[in-house]
């Protein structure tokens, strides 16, 4: 038999299905639930996925520091979240089981990995009592399984270690849940194949448990019936593929770099969650990308900086903490005006605060944590795929403008994967970087590196190399149009308007804000980053209720869009939800003079659709 | 690579029109023309060249010099230029730092430079203090000296730059004096051919602040018998009457008297700047007045790979093994199709 065979038993048919897996960070539940998010959507359901990594590599085996999460929503429809709770929750041992059962609707199907259920692991994880026989569970369909006992007799005669074998379970779990749902199990198999192709005793076992799970699903009468989520059909035709967001923004930008026939520099230096962009370009030099794994978050921005005045799309990435880090030399950007992309994936803090979470604290940080008047075009991401087009259009403008451009995401977005319509290089849009490379177009005039395009107020990018171009630029206040060093008084007055006017001028670029719902009513609900998915379901669901709500979402936090002061005077109430104690809400207060609500939860966790629903109803006439 | 051109250049063709803002007296006058004098004999036309600093008197020196130039922000001269020259190695690419600017606030950059082996040509500027800040004590200052924040004498120990370079791996290090004309464009001349980092620390002085910092090593009086002239495969010899050399007791120097006690020139040790083992480059770098002459000239010069070419070779190697397909890096490993 194969993992792709249909189920004899009765199916039962569900629009969408939110299932959880749990266990040690070492049981390999990271790659378990990717590889059932893949099927799901070769399958072709519309999916979101969610990890829920610890902060710790391997703490201690069976601790509930240890407990690594991954959750996926896949549904017959377009769907923006990955769940606000799950259906069905897989856990691997009693620490999974007490770190993630909150997460577990009632009456949800619950499966237990019985055998660790010993007394050590329950002491770790501070249970008195085994939860699955003491009946604190029977809210639940519990599933008991003997994963390492079935995982073991599958797997006699083939001669392999305690050890090994343990490693094996996940597929026995993944078979089962492949069976439960109907995924179809080549693509897993073929992943083994290849994954273990220098291993072929590996990869047989683990072939056999991965069928031993299905089978095992089919044969015992556990289960009385499967599930089946038909493919979606709301989703707009294209060739599509899962993207994380941390690689939809590595990607971006590398399309950024060619459509400017430019090549690419990126400077970083490892941090969570943004080191997987620095490992996604090491492996992109056939595309003329440079890596410099820098000492630190200063040197891995300065060098680009260097980058960029040698005249190549240059890239930073880090989180918070490197920002904090880099913020002397992003003024030294802005003030030398040469095009540079920051991408901040936002992690908890302050300090080294929540390194695997997520959260949106670092608007006000990109926005004006520099000393001196120090503007800098900010751009958010609102979801994985949608990262791509967001790094894309911070190139763009960095190079149009030249000027160094804050992109944000945050941890959500880096790591979870969704579905993404594959884009067609040759429709994206051209860049022309538009390089000073030949003292001929000076016509006999001097050379002014500081002379100003009359639209973009953008100064000309001089091609290093090129004889009669030398000129020398630096941090210190310079003369308009010359850059020679100046200390005049009107001059700094002049140059700080003008780098101001410069970012400011963005703005005439920026489309016309996009609403789902009508265009005015009784509540707005505005959002930036991630929240996005979880606000326009919530909104989606009231609108279908008939209640007065439109959602929007920005992705230009700086400058704002021009016509959004005019769309907030049209609810009545405009709600700002963030996963922040109130960021954004600040700046368009400060720039609007309006009274916007706010709502906030800050527990390094994405907002659900539920409480956003409330939150919403809270401020809807009642 | 640089190439040098045909056409004879001139120190004048590496002067700006801006007007130097060094106190008068100030040593850094003296580096500038040396440096001027030297890339003019090297023959690289200005274009295909970039002056890089961070921030203090001595970093001010990109805006004199008529190449390309960056005065960037504190510290941070030798990440600026990596980058710079990761991204452009046609580009000779020199930077010009304070002892402050290099050994303070950019000490982790250029140890990590140093071990790299960046294609760059560093001039450290050491006038043991903070000029540009007016005086406070630096990372080269001696213990015991009194400044605006060292009113009862620094308890600060200071730093051997030489001996931090070799601990850094550094493949081309070298010293002079800024009024010593002759060794200092030596030395600017081996630093320009050297491929990978060139360290040359320059002794400068600042009269304003630390005048007469280095008055026992570059007095005419004192030059010959407190300093010695390191030359690859000659003996250490020194002294105005070149009577005195050091001589390897082990792996201890010690200074002698040529013809006194049996002591001739074939006992002396003799400089090998192309030695792959450290040991002696740092025992040179610990030789300090008064117990020894300070040495001057190149230290140590060896081969080693360097960084920028290394960075380029894999991107040269990528882009001819695996041929670039945007689209497919897009479609990523599995696609499907809706509608
Ligand atoms: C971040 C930062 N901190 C402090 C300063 C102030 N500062 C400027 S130059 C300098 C020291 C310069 O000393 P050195 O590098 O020895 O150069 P010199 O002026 O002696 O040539 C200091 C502390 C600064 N510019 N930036
Ligand atoms: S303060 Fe000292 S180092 Fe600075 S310019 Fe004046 S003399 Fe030179
Ligand atoms: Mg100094």
């Amino acid at each position: 038999m194969t993992a792709s065979a249909t189920s004899a038993k009765p199916r039962e048919v569900r629009d969408s299905v939110v299932i959880r897996f749990a266990g040690d960070s070492g049981d390999g539940i990271q790659l378990t639930g990717s590889q059932f998010s893949a099927a799901s959507a070769l399958a072709g359901n519309d999916t979101a996925t969610f990890p829920d990594f610890p902060a710790e590599i391997r703490a201690p085996t069976g601790t509930l520091a240890g407990v690594s999460g991954f959750q996926l929503h896949f549904a017959s429809r377009d769907i923006l979240t990955p769940g606000d709770r799950a259906d069905v929750l897989v856990v691997m041992n009693p620490a999974a089981l007490a770190a993630n059962l909150k997460w577990l609707k009632p009456n949800g199907i619950l499966i237990a990995n019985a055998d660790s259920f010993q007394a050590k692991n329950l002491r770790m994880a501070g249970y008195a009592e085994n939860p699955l026989e003491d009946g604190s569970l029977a809210d639940y369909q519990l599933f008991q399984i003997d994963l390492s006992r079935l995982t073991n007799d599958a797997l006699q005669g083939f001669g392999l270690s305690a050890k090994e074998v343990e490693r094996c379970k996940n597929y026995f779990a993944l078979g089962l849940v492949f069976w439960l749902f109907e995924r179809n199990g080549e693509m897993v198999e073929g992943e083994i194949r290849r994954k273990f192709a220098a291993k072929p005793v590996m990869m047989e076992a683990n072939l056999k448990v991965f069928h031993a799970g299905w089978d095992y699903g089919e044969n015992t009468e556990l289960f009385a019936l499967s599930y089946s989520v038909p493919a979606a059909q709301d989703i707009a035709p294209g060739t599509y593929r899962s993207i994380a967001g941390n690689e939809a923004t590595a990607l971006g930008l590398v399309a950024a770099a060619h459509k400017a026939g430019l090549d690419l520099f990126y400077g970083s230096y490892p941090i969570t969650p943004a080191s997987d962009i620095l490992h996604t370009f090491a492996g992109l030099k056939e595309y003329g990308v440079r890596t410099f794994q820098a000492e630190d978050e200063i040197a891995a921005i300065c060098a680009a900086i260097g980058a960029a005045y040698g005249n190549q799309l240059a890239v930073t990435g880090t989180s918070g903490p490197g920002i904090a880090l880099k913020s002397e030399a992003m003024g030294l950007a802005v003030m030398t005006e040469l095009p540079l992309v920051i991408v901040n994936v936002q992690r908890g803090g302050p300090s080294t605060g929540l390194p695997t979470k997520t959260e949106q604290a670092d608007l006000l940080q990109v926005l004006y944590g520099r000393n001196g008047e120090s503007p800098m075009p900010v751009l958010a991401a609102r979801s994985a795929g949608d990262a791509f087009d967001t790094a894309f259009e911070a190139a763009r403008v960095a190079i149009k403008y030249r000027v160094p451009v804050v992109l944000l995401t945050d941890g959500a977005i880096a790591n979870g994967a969704e579905p993404w319509r594959i884009p067609d290089v040759d429709a994206l849009p051209t860049i022309e970087p538009n390089l000073l490379d030949d003292a001929a177009k000076l016509e006999g005039g001097p050379l002014l590196p500081y002379l100003r395009d009359v639209e973009t107020l953008a100064r000309p990018w001089i091609k290093l190399g090129t004889p009669g171009l030398e000129h020398r630029i630096g941090g210190i206040e310079k003369w308009d149009k010359t850059g020679h060093i100046s200390y005049d008084p009107q001059n700094h007055h002049n140059m700080v308007k003008l780098r101001q006017a410069k970012v400011d001028a963005i703005a005439a670029e920026i489309p016309p804000m996009h609403l789902e719902g009508a265009p005015e009513g009784d509540v707005l609900v505005l959002t930036w980053g991630s929240p996005y998915g979880a606000a326009l379901t919530a909104v989606r669901e009231l609108q279908a209720q008939g209640r007065s709500v439109t959602h929007a979402n920005l992705r230009w936090l700086n400058p704002l869009p021009l016509d959004l002061g005019a769309l907030l005077l049209k609810f009545r109430t405009v709600l700002v939800p963030e996963i922040n104690n109130g960021q954004l809400v600040k700046v368009l207060r400060a720039a609007y003079a309006l009274d916007i609500k706010q709502y906030n939860r800050i527990s390094g966790q994405p907002l659900s659709v539920m409480e956003l629903r409330d939150a919403i109803l809270n401020v809807l006439p009642h | 690579m640089t190439l040098a051109t045909d056409i004879a250049l001139k120190p004048k063709d590496f002067a700006t029109d801006q007007d130097v803002r060094w106190c008068p007296g100030c040593g850094d006058y003296a580096i500038l023309a040396a440096v001027q004098r030297a890339l003019a004999k090297q023959g690289i036309p200005p274009h295909q060249i970039a002056t890089i600093a961070g921030i203090g008197c001595s970093s001010r020196f990109p805006y004199y010099m008529a190449t390309y130039g960056f005065h960037t922000i504190h510290g941070r001269a030798p990440a600026v230029a990596t980058g710079l020259k990761v991204a452009r190695p046609d580009l000779q690419v020199w930077v010009a730092t304070g002892d402050g600017d290099s050994l303070s606030i950019g000490g982790n950059h250029f140890i990590h430079l140093l071990r790299r082996n960046v294609d760059l040509k560093v001039l450290l500027f050491n006038n043991r203090i903070y000029g540009l800040t007016k005086g406070q004590y630096s990372p080269t200052s001696e213990l015991g000296k009194k400044t605006k924040s060292s009113p009862q004498g620094s308890v600060d120990n200071p730093f051997l730059p030489m001996s931090l370079a070799v601990g850094a791996e550094g493949s081309f290090l070298a010293r002079s004096i800024d009024v010593d004309a002759k060794t200092l464009a030596d030395v600017l001349a081996a630093a320009g051919a050297h491929q990978g980092t060139a360290l040359v620390e320059i002794l400068q002085n600042c009269n304003i602040f630390n005048d007469g910092a280095w008055d026992h090593l570059s007095s005419k009086e004192f030059r010959a018998d407190q300093t010695i002239l390191v030359e690859h495969g000659k003996p250490m010899i020194f002294g105005a009457n070149r009577d005195k050399g050091i001589r390897l007791n082990g792996l201890r120097p010690e200074v002698v008297k040529i013809g006194e006690n049996g002591v001739t020139e074939a006992d002396l040790w003799v400089h090998d700047a192309h030695d792959e083992d450290p040991t002696r480059a740092f025992l040179l770098s610990r030789m300090e007045y008064p117990l020894f002459p300070v040495p001057v000239g190149v230290l140590r010069s060896v081969q080693r790979p360097v960084y920028d070419a290394l960075v380029n070779a894999q991107v040269d190697e990528q882009k001819a093994t695996r041929k670039a397909n945007l689209q497919g890096l897009l479609n990523g490993r599995s696609t499907w199709v809706v509608g």
